[in-house]
């Protein structure tokens, strides 16, 4: 069920990917102030944009686990949250690396930006263990939808925080008081953003579908009454 | 392909393009590992699947042998 389409969004976000790829390296202009660096930027937010984002809806889908008892918007919240972690790295490793480039250090622990960034990704990465720790399935999952709920709240929270903080040496580019992007960069910030949104879609797609096999595999195996395999033992969700 | 790559500009891989490469190739790694995982997932289904057919085609043949009997 979950695979349908799957084949269409991966040739989207293939190309997608190619396109802005192409757009970063041989359309937008090289910034005046910072070089070539800049190009890190295209990557960097719309990663940190999408993991954000990814967090909220994970707390969505928990929101609809709750409201309906439906085991399959538990997997959905935990996928969303899955991949949003796994970009969550990225945005990390892409901006230290931007930050050694730019300010000579890989990590400035007095930016705000920086350090709420690694805070909401270590209140992300305890979702594990939480979840983990608790071995009833309908317990674990009505937990860990209450910890998606609360922790997607504060990311907004924490995002707009930020913005009013005064310490601003971290770039910002959106809504400044001085103007923001030129139309060339910004048309190719977007069409990153579209590319790296397709991307998670796709991954969290792609991890559902193969969750989805799976918990199918048990259902029939279970019909049978066949014996398990030897490492079948996941605590994961599963959809049905 | 030549002929776009010909006419697009040099890139700068300088001092700042090492950083700019290290970015896109961590990002380009972590992509790979995820879909490998995936895939090594994916394979272990596939097995499982395979077992289940073999096992549903024993079972098939033993009650199929335990009816014959029957009717002997």
């Amino acid at each position: 069920m979950y695979g349908k389409g799957l084949r269409n969004l991966s040739f989207a976000t293939v190309a997608a990917l190619a396109v802005s790829l192409s757009l970063v390296f041989f359309y937008a202009p090289l910034d005046a102030d910072q070089g070539f660096v800049q190009k890190i930027f295209y990557l960097h937010v719309p990663l940190a944009i999408v993991a954000l984002v990814g967090f909220v809806i994970g707390g969505v889908f928990a929101i609809l686990h709750l409201r309906s008892g439906e085991a399959r918007w538990d997997a959905h919240s935990y996928v969303s949250i899955h991949i949003s972690v796994i970009f969550g790295v990225a945005v990390l490793i892409t901006g230290s690396i931007w930050a050694k480039a730019s300010w000579g250090h890989w990590w400035v622990w007095d930016e705000p930006t920086l350090v709420s960034f690694l805070i909401v990704f270590l209140m992300y990465a305890t979702y594990y263990p939480f979840r983990y720790a608790i071995e009833d399935r309908e317990r674990q999952a009505r937990y860990a939808s209450v910890f998606a709920i609360v922790a997607g709240a504060f990311v907004p929270l924490n995002f707009i925080a930020v913005r009013m903080a005064q310490t601003l040496v971290h770039p910002r580019v959106f809504a400044t008081a001085d103007g923001g992007l030129p139309g060339s960069m910004m048309l190719t910030f977007l069409a990153s953003l579209l590319a790296i949104g397709l991307l998670w879609a796709t991954l969290v797609r792609f991890e559902l579908t193969a969750k989805s096999a799976s918990g199918q595999l048990k259902r029939l195996r279970r019909a049978l009454d066949a014996p398990a395999p030897g490492d079948a033992s996941r605590i994961a969700p599963e959809v049905g | 392909m030549a002929s776009l790559l010909a006419s697009a500009p040099a890139l700068p891989l300088d001092e700042a393009g090492k950083y700019v490469a290290g970015a896109y190739v961590v990002f380009l790694v972590l992509v790979v590992v995820y879909v490998a995982i995936m895939a090594a997932k994916l394979q272990r289904i596939e097995r499982e699947l395979r077992e289940l057919a073999g096992f549903a085609e024993q079972r098939n043949e033993e009650s199929k042998r335990e009816r014959v009997t029957l009717d002997v």
